[in-house]
């Protein structure tokens, strides 16, 4: 049967499908919309019920025949069905596509039921979410009479009761649904591995007390076979039979629960012949300025090609139809970007400045258009004055600056400003913090007719993802400035860059050792992201003895005298090092003779407040208090519990002066020889919860608070993300009459108390992450801490931690 | 690092206090007034005054816990200084009066204050007390926790209750109804609470292992026995495991979820009398000062 060739085949109903898809029936071109669900938009689909949807950025102009302002998922979803309608698109559901072959002008699309879809180019806008895996057991799918019991989400945990429930799958989305649905229901969970182990810390912990408790039934090491129905007589609907290490179980039960993953799309995509240019997880296909892959006719749109917003992904789609049809047109972002260069002193236009930008930043000279104008999006354009500070040392900024023209001056000397070092046109500055999540290691100044580009970390480090001659540069600049910085400022940059070709970057899993006691020596580590642990074997534990976060250096005693290793090293957190070799070392002292002296002063005092930790009987503190994400923070709220008269003033401090949530569980949390970390953000030097974010809401301000901004889209990634489960999703409850007048005449809900309307059952309420902001809007500080009547709160910061244990 | 309230900053509130003390005291020992010693000489007036401003400002720190944006310090360094200033007061107070007491309600304002005091003294070893005794009870369970698994057992017991016989069903039933966990403060505290009232059941339970015992058969030989003696299952097994539930784990449970409960309500008790005695404390005061000045 011959089928029609389409001049445009659109895979994924997503808004950048929908809105390319519209744009092609508005103007009269032959096309198809390819949609795997029975739905359109699958990713709004499964948002949360009555999702308020947001339309970030808010200055972006729409361009599409579709509309889209924010609203509720189930408005926009429906406004959208009704465009697809009324412009007559040709859409075809429950057509998921496995394999494109072909080249352009006659690509062959195939279906996963074997039919075969013709077009002359394909746009990909099937987004990053992939699809959910399957159980593939027999009984899965149900039968005519009785609807498959089996679902692949859940939306409200509440909605169930009394039932026998099995959530098979021991990820972190199995375990929070498992959680969530136990105490109203009986729960059983089914792990293949013998252990939790892909789960976060968090959720390892609380599911392995409800499991010892007796709360949820878990099933080890346990395989589903087939799913045999019951009648309608029996009390469960049907029986899920697994084959375990025991033999076989058979488990009655009236729903599952499968939380098994999804497929990434990348692998799919990779292969139409789709390159990707690193195996790094956030890397995006390289895509030509008009969206077009390596693979000519192929074109790719919206979060897949890096562009997480609805808006952004409509007006791609719009874009990429006119750019098929051979018009040229202008991107919509282009006043935007317009608008930031204006600030320079000529009034480049867009492609003039972003030319300029690429002859003159070798850095940025393998982008792509297309990844220039992304990053420009985000960043800033900077004119300083002659002489104002760029950033400040032990400023908690993140950012990362190139330098377009003039000159900037790093200050060397903290008693005298006028020692510095320059940088000139083309250099950049600014990756120390980045790259370590840690304090600026020194104050940066410009100098005169100086023009900066700003770019935010999350920017930067998906460039440094998705583009090789970026990580390459940015990391070998790295260690040439360590070593000057640290080890020899008086050395020439061009023999410093000898020694930083030989050395090693290295990487380490959280509990990776680096080396081990006894270990001949033979190089030595910078630690440049994460922190380790140092310990040694006494008798027969091993005693954690001291905490080393990012910045510093370990091993180099080890090439300096002794000729073994006196310690284990391992890494706290997911770590990296730069690996030196001892000649390297060698040749770094016998540039400077004080050198030497300075590594053996700094050793000596290490040694000795080990020696105090080891005294005070602390040792065990530290492994706990690492265990418990310290290791990566910068600062963590501690309760001492033989002080702490479980008042929840800290609670009631921190929900009074935070829109009425406290962003602090003072009871939940672990407890080591009465010291207690309550779920509280640590205020990671690299925040997990940066990482998903789609409008990047997430910052951290100068004084190092990670908190959530006012364009949070409420789209839940960054809860999901951190690690310690410490952020929330909640709604902005109504205001509350004043101290005063609750005291005097009792109006209203007390202080600390939730206010009276009930927050979670608003159906339209819109909610946002919460999380702490270490009350950086307040003047006095943390107000949990401050408000403890006993002293029992404190927060910490990590270098404070060897001391604190050895307290 | 973490200081208590009575080492807040070296217990820089303490020495303040003792030198206030030490001023009063001096002070009381060189005035020499032309009349005795008592609130109506210079010296009465003054330390008078200063009590009474004491008095209000160590009521102010109820107001100052629940400004929680205050930038006022912090709260331990308020009640720091709360409790050695609020010490102090009892010897300022006390030279005021120059040791003239009487059924009057100057003395009554004195009295007041004492059981302010004394109670606040009790309520600083309340605070230093218990939250260790606290957290060795609870070991890493918290109260919700203790809670679900009470009621887990709760639930199992009934299913194990009804497989015996419906009378042991009702009899559990009841049992679990009368197992309240908490309550007022005084009955948390007070309250003796009744162990689960399954005496019967427990008899019954040794009565049947005993048979067993000396009948000395094989329990499957017994299981197939009382089957057809009595036309059903043997419910001895089930028995022992009912009482285990119901008196051996649960009431454990309880009992540490009850300890748990009395702990934060010994953290929380002395204060029903600090409070509302220092209003008390603070109405007497004033009825004190107005008589003083209209009527004396
Ligand atoms: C919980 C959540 C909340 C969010 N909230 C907001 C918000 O408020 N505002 C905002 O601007 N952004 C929000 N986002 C981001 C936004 O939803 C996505 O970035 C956007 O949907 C991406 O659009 P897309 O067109 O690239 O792909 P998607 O919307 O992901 O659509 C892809 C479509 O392709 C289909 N598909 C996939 N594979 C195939 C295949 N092989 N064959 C056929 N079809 C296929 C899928 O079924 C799906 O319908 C949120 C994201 C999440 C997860
Ligand atoms: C006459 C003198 C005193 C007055 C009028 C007074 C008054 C008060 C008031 C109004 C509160 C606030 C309670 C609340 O709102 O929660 C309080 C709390 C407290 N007082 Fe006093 N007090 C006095 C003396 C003392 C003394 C002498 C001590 C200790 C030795 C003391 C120890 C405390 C403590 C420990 C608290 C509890 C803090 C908390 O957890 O809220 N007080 N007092
Ligand atoms: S919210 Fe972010 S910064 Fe805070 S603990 Fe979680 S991941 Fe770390
Ligand atoms: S520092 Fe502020 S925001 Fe953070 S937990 Fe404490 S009170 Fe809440
Ligand atoms: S405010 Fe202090 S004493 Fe009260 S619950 Fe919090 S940590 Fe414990």
């Amino acid at each position: 049967m011959a089928s029609p060739i389409y001049r445009i085949a659109i895979i994924g109903s997503g808004p950048g499908g929908l809105s390319a898809a519209s744009r092609a029936a508005e103007k009269g071109v032959s096309h198809v919309l390819l949609e795997a669900e029975k739905h359109i938009s699958n990713t709004i689909y499964r948002y949360q019920k009555g999702k308020h949807v947001m339309n970030e950025p808010r200055v972006l102009p729409l361009r599409s025949p579709i509309l889209f302002d924010a609203g509720k998922r189930e408005d926009v979803l429906s406004i959208w069905q009704q465009g697809l309608d009324q412009h007559k698109v040709n859409i075809q559901h429950g057509a998921e596509v496995v394999a494109i072959e072909g080249s352009i002008g006659a690509f062959e699309i195939k279906l996963s039921n074997d039919e075969i879809v013709r077009a002359e180019t394909v746009i990909l806008g099937i987004g990053v979410q992939g699809n959910p895996r399957m159980l593939g057991v027999p009984g899965e799918k149900g039968t005519e009479d009785k609807a498959s019991i089996v679902q692949y989400t859940l939306d409200d945990p509440e909605e169930y009761e009394d039932e026998h429930i099995i959530v098979i799958g021991g990820g972190d989305a199995g375990i929070e649904n498992a959680l969530a649905l136990c105490g109203h229901n009986t729960v059983y969970m089914v792990n293949r591995g013998m252990e939790f182990e892909r789960a976060k810390e968090a959720n390892n912990s609380a599911m392995l007390a409800k499991i010892k408790k007796g709360e949820i039934v878990c099933f080890y090491g346990a395989n589903s076979v087939q799913i045999d129905a019951l009648n309608d007589m029996d009390e469960q609907k049907a029986i899920l039979v697994l084959e375990t290490p025991d033999g076989e179980a058979r488990v009655p039960c009236d729903r599952i629960i499968a939380r098994l993953g999804a497929i990434p799309p990348r692998p799919f995509i990779e292969s139409c012949g789709i390159v990707f240019p690193s195996k790094d997880r956030e890397a995006i296909p390289e895509l030509s300025d008009k969206y077009e892959t390596n693979v000519p006719g192929i074109y790719i749109i919206g979060a897949l090609g890096g562009y997480p917003l609805i808006k952004q992904c409509m007006n791609q789609g719009y874009e990429v139809v006119e750019y098929i049809d051979g018009v040229d047109l202008k991107p919509a972002d282009e006043p935007l970007l317009q608008a930031k260069f204006d600030k320079i002193k000529n009034k480049p236009s867009v492609s003039q400045a972003l030319k300029a930008i690429k002859k003159q930043v070798p850095l940025l000279s393998g982008l792509t258009t297309l990844q220039l104008r992304e990053m420009m999006l985000d960043s800033e354009v900077c004119v300083p004055n002659e002489g104002e500070y760029i950033f400040r040392k032990n400023d908690y900024t993140d950012t990362f600056f190139c330098i377009i023209s003039g000159k900037v001056n790093i200050e060397i000397d903290d008693d005298d400003p006028d020692k510095v070092i320059p940088l000139s046109q083309g250099q950049f500055f600014g990756e120390m913090s980045l790259l370590s999540g840690r304090r600026r290691s020194a104050s940066i100044r410009a100098a005169s007719g100086c023009i900066l580009i700003e770019t935010p970390r999350r920017l930067m480090n998906k460039l440094i993802g998705s583009v090789d001659s970026v990580k390459r540069t940015i990391d070998e600049a790295f260690i040439v400035r360590t070593l000057q910085t640290r080890f020899a400022p008086t050395t020439p940059v061009d023999d410093l860059t000898k020694v930083a070709k030989a050395a090693k970057m290295l990487a380490f899993k959280a509990g990776e050792e680096l080396f081990h006691e006894g270990d001949t020596a033979k190089s030595f580590h910078v630690i440049r992201k994460g922190s380790v642990t140092i310990s040694r074997q006494i008798g027969e534990h091993e005693v954690v003895m001291s905490y080393l976060p990012a910045g510093n250096y370990v091993g180099e005693m080890g090439i300096m005298g002794q000729s073994r290793r006196t310690a284990t090293v391992k890494a706290a957190t997911a770590t990296e090092t730069i690996e030196l070799s001892a000649d390297a070392f060698n040749y770094l002292i016998e540039q400077d003779a004080e050198l030497k002296k300075k590594i053996e002063a700094e050793y000596k005092q290490r040694v000795s407040k080990n020696l105090n930790i080891q005294q005070e009987g602390g040792r065990g503190i530290i492994s706990f208090l690492v265990s418990q994400g310290v290791g990566e923070a910068t600062d963590v709220l501690l309760i001492d519990e033989s002080l702490c008269v479980r008042c929840d003033n800290c609670e009631k401090a921190c929900a009074e002066t935070h829109d009425g949530t406290s962003r602090l569980d003072r009871e939940a949390g672990p407890t080591y020889a009465s010291i207690h970390v309550p779920t509280s953000c640590r205020h990671c030097e690299h925040p997990h919860c940066m990482k998903d974010c789609p409008p990047d809401a997430i910052k951290r301000a100068p004084d190092g608070e990670v908190f959530v901004g006012d364009n949070c889209i409420g789209c839940g990634n960054c809860q999901r993300n951190c690690p310690y489960g410490v952020i929330q999703m909640a709604v902005k409850p109504p205001k509350k009459p004043g101290l005063i007048s609750w005291l005097l005449f009792g109006f209203g809900p007390g202080p600390g108390r939730a206010s009276q309307i009930s927050k979670a059952h608003d159906p339209d309420a819109i909610k946002k992450a919460v999380k702490c902001d270490m009350c950086k809007d307040l003047a006095g500080g943390a107000a949990c801490v401050r408000a403890c009547p006993t002293g029992a709160a404190l927060r910490i910061k990590p270098d404070q931690l060897p001391g604190y244990a050895g307290k | 690092m973490h200081q208590s309230i009575l080492s807040y900053r070296g217990s820089r509130y303490l020495w303040w206090s003792l030198l206030l003390c030490l001023i009063a005291i001096v002070a009381y020992i060189v005035d020499e007034p032309n009349m005795p010693p008592n609130g109506g000489t210079v010296l009465g007036y003054i330390l008078g005054t200063l009590s009474a401003l004491l008095i209000v400002w160590l009521m102010w720190f109820g107001i100052r816990k629940r400004c929680y944006k205050s930038k006022m310090g912090t709260v331990v360094g308020w009640l720091s200084a709360h409790v050695f200033l609020g010490l102090a007061l009892v010897i300022l107070a006390t030279l005021h009066t120059g040791f003239q007491f009487g059924m009057n309600v100057h003395t009554l304002a004195y009295v007041l204050m004492i059981i302010v005091v004394v109670s606040g003294i009790y309520g600083v070893f309340c605070y230093l007390h218990y939250p260790r005794l606290m957290t060795d009870n609870r070991g890493e369970v918290s109260p919700d926790s203790l809670m679900r698994q009470i009621q887990e057992i709760d639930r199992q017991a009934l299913v194990i209750a009804s497989e015996i016989s419906d009378e042991t069903h009702e009899r559990v039933l009841n049992s679990i109804r009368r197992s309240r966990v908490g309550g007022g403060v005084l009955k948390i505290i007070f309250g003796r609470h009744k162990k689960a009232n399954l005496e019967g059941l427990v008899q019954k339970a040794k009565v049947q292992q005993k048979i067993m015992k000396a009948k000395n058969v094989d329990s499957t030989m017994a299981f197939m026995a009382s089957r057809i003696t009595h036309g059903r299952e043997d419910t001895s097994e089930l028995l022992r495991q009912l009482t285990d539930l119901l008196i051996g784990q649960k009431e454990k449970l309880l009992a540490q979820l009850r300890r748990d409960l009395q702990y934060k309500a010994y953290m929380d008790l002395w204060l029903y009398i600090h409070v509302p005695f220092s209003f008390a404390l603070l109405a007497a005061l004033i009825v004190h000062i107005f008589s003083v000045f209209f009527y004396w």
